[in-house]
């Protein structure tokens, strides 16, 4: 129970703010990227956070699932559920096919081979024009049916990315606990160390990496049918680096850092866009200060900052 | 403990406050815009948007729209696909507004088509796409000539000078991309062959590469379709390999920009552009030369030189306007009902004459075909 507290919170907010606001700009449009942007932000954080390897790349694997489900409901008609399957395939297999040479990589070069294989990516969305409909995108992808019923409003759309966050959230807390999780963290700590324990650290690796491409699949294809529309821009390389920010700003290694870290960079524009001219500086400037005050994310040195504080008066008050 | 539950309400009671304060639309008009201000189509969406701001504060100061005042609300999608559909979304559902202007790239407005038919908001694009219009969409008119319209007068220009084979070069953006594919299925109804299909990416400073390619085949002309500094890069390398072949470029480089950065080699370059960069050589019985040189002058006495790109946001900022005024009200039914029947509206991009199939209305006459000479647009006949 107390394990998945923070996930029974999380859970209780969700569905709350979707009970109360249920016609809210902030609950139906914003609420589903930042729904979006978590699930993402939390997939990334298990290969980058726990396994401790950078991905600079992970966009691309969202932008498959999604062009998987355009391509293959728009084009060829099939049902939505199963074009997803498909990209839940594409994805999963370029990941485990990827994810023996490059895993062998280290820091800078680990970053610079996912990099190049997120731009690789991107440039066939852009170029492959016959399939993916090259810059101007595709558009008329179709909606979606769950049980019956045909998700074809915004709010439908929020319950669908929120259960999908939640699942995810659940999913990452715990692989956190497990055996793997565990291997993942003696990994991250010292991959010498964890081979001498026993750690099979290359099928360890090579396992979260194709586990966080398939839930950025399956998060692609649902963005695809949300969206109705798909274009290159949205899978780019910048996309990637937010996606990275999110993780690092939330604090790494924590699912509920990540979860804030994207919570706070999907909000922050919005706000923002009253300052007009000066948004993008006041936006670098905030980041900025986290990561110089906070260096191990908001999130984490926030609830360090908080607990400590908390303990400090129970000892002065007893 | 108690602190921090005061402090939730607080925050939620805000929230609250932001989802339900919109503005009910009494006598005001809500134009909402979301154009690419900065970033790589900086060049289309700040003319745009200043074109936009000066004259919505001109009919604000002279008492609005038959009294009706216009809120004025805009957005800044720095060409992002993403971000356009994010901005809309915010623009019909937050904002509630009542029409809707932009936005300046293709990419941008193909984004958005289906959640502003959805949403039953007119919509006026301001970007070149043929696909914007047709098939025809309900709620969706743009004011922009279509990248078909282009390749048409272009190629009409070839064939009266008398030459047949075309090499054709362009770029990986969408603008290029969907100009080379309306060049490559108009070619043959012109009796046109285009025996070489080139591409360089944007961001490339040398295209000598494909020109070689091009010289070494028997091609009469070049036709480059692209915006930005590529089709500058391209105009440059065709002169300096001492390719002698006329040169076309498409109406996306109509600014003196491009005169700028190619120099020299932009000599006898030819493109089909609105009447506006030639606006006083027109003779003076031109419908349109009264209309060119107010927005020419208003423009450039608070800006600067004025591109054609500014002209379509005044275009679609007047049809807006006048279909207000004839609707006499502020419902977006009547004012969509009214755009639809714009007749003989005199615009920067020539007349409009719209219909339920046609949600442009301008012919090919709109267009005229300009050479560069000394540095400048000369119009050619």
């Amino acid at each position: 129970m107390k394990r998945l507290a923070g996930f029974y919170i999380l859970a209780a907010v969700l569905i709350a703010t979707g009970l109360i606001f249920p016609d809210s700009y902030y609950v139906t449009v914003v609420g589903v990227t930042i729904c979006t942007n978590a699930v993402l932000a939390v997939s990334l954080n298990l290969l980058m956070g726990y396994a401790g390897q950078i991905s600079l790349g992970h966009a691309a694997f969202f932008g498959l699932g999604a062009y998987a489900s355009a391509v293959l409901t728009t084009k060829y008609g099939i049902n939505p559920w199963l074009a997803m399957l498909a990209g839940v395939g594409i994805s999963g297999t370029l990941a485990f096919i990827l994810a023996r040479p490059i895993l062998k990589l280290k820091g800078h070069y680990l970053a610079m081979a996912t990099l190049g294989m997120g731009i690789i990516i991107h440039i066939f969305f852009v170029q492959a024009d016959w399939i993916t409909g090259g810059p101007d995108g595709l558009s008329g992808i179709p909606e979606i049916t769950i049980a019956g019923l045909a998700i074809n409003n915004d709010i439908r759309w929020y319950w669908v990315f929120g259960g999908l966050m939640l699942f995810t959230t659940w999913i990452s807390l715990n692989i956190v606990d497990s055996r793997p999780g565990r291997a993942l963290a003696a990994v991250h700590g010292s991959e010498v160390a964890a081979q001498m324990t026993g750690v099979d650290t290359a099928s360890v690796k090579a396992q979260i990496f194709v586990v966080s491409a398939v839930i950025a699949s399956v998060a692609g294809s649902l963005f695809a049918h949300q969206q109705a529309f798909v274009s290159p821009e949205s899978f780019s390389f910048f996309f990637s680096i937010e996606l990275v920010t999110m993780v690092v700003l939330g604090g790494l290694a924590s699912t509920f850092g990540a979860i804030f870290g994207a919570v706070l960079l999907s909000i922050l524009p919005e706000f923002l866009l009253v300052f007009e001219d000066f948004e993008v500086l006041i936006y670098g400037a905030i980041l900025m200060i986290i990561m110089i005050f906070l260096p191990e994310g908001l999130f984490v040195s926030g609830s360090r900052i908080v607990t400590g504080w908390l303990k400090k008066r129970e000892m002065s008050t007893q | 403990m108690y602190k921090s539950v005061r402090m939730i309400m607080a925050f939620a009671a805000a929230l609250l406050l932001c989802s339900t304060y919109t503005a009910s639309a009494g006598d005001t008009l809500k134009i909402g815009s979301f154009l690419a201000v900065t970033g790589p189509a900086s060049f289309l969406g700040d003319p745009e948007l200043k074109t936009l701001q000066m004259y919505i504060d001109d009919i604000n100061s002279k008492g609005g729209i038959d009294g009706t005042k216009i809120d004025f609300i805009h957005y800044d999608t720095k060409a992002k696909a993403k971000d356009a559909k994010n901005f809309v979304n915010r623009l019909i559902k937050k904002d509630r507004v009542d029409v809707i202007i932009g936005g300046s790239t293709s990419g941008n407005t193909i984004a958005v088509m289906d959640l502003v038919e959805k949403a039953h908001v007119p919509l006026i694009s301001l970007a070149g796409s043929v696909k914007i219009i047709e098939p025809v969409k309900k709620w969706i008119f743009k004011t922009p000539h279509t990248d078909r319209m282009a390749a048409a007068k272009i190629f009409e220009d070839i064939k009266a000078r008398g030459f047949n084979k075309v090499a054709l070069i362009t770029g990986n953006g969408g603008f290029d991309k969907s100009g080379r594919a309306q060049c490559l299925a108009l070619a043959p109804k012109y009796g046109l062959v285009i025996v070489a299909d080139e591409k360089y990416g944007n961001s490339d400073t040398d295209m000598t590469t494909q020109i070689t390619k091009i010289r070494s085949t028997d091609a009469e002309v070049i036709v480059n379709f692209g915006f930005g500094k590529a089709p500058a890069i391209v105009t440059k390398n065709i002169r300096q390999l001492g390719v002698k072949l006329p040169l076309y470029q498409s109406h996306g480089v109509a600014s003196k920009k491009f005169i700028e950065l190619a120099g020299e080699a932009a000599e006898g370059v030819r493109l089909p552009a609105a009447g506006l960069i030639v606006a006083d050589k027109l003779p003076d019985t031109d419908p349109q030369k009264r209309v060119l040189l107010a927005y020419k002058n208003a423009y450039e006495a608070k800006y600067g030189p004025v591109s054609t790109f500014g002209g379509h946001a005044y275009d679609a900022l007047f049809i807006t306007v006048n279909a207000v005024r004839s609707a006499g009200s502020t419902d977006r039914a009547k004012i969509r009902d009214e755009i639809e029947k714009t007749k003989g509206f005199v615009g920067t991009g020539g007349i409009f004459n719209m219909s339920p199939s046609d949600h442009l209305g301008l012919g090919l006459d709109s267009f005229h075909m300009v050479e560069i000479k000394n540095g400048d647009w000369v119009l050619v006949n």
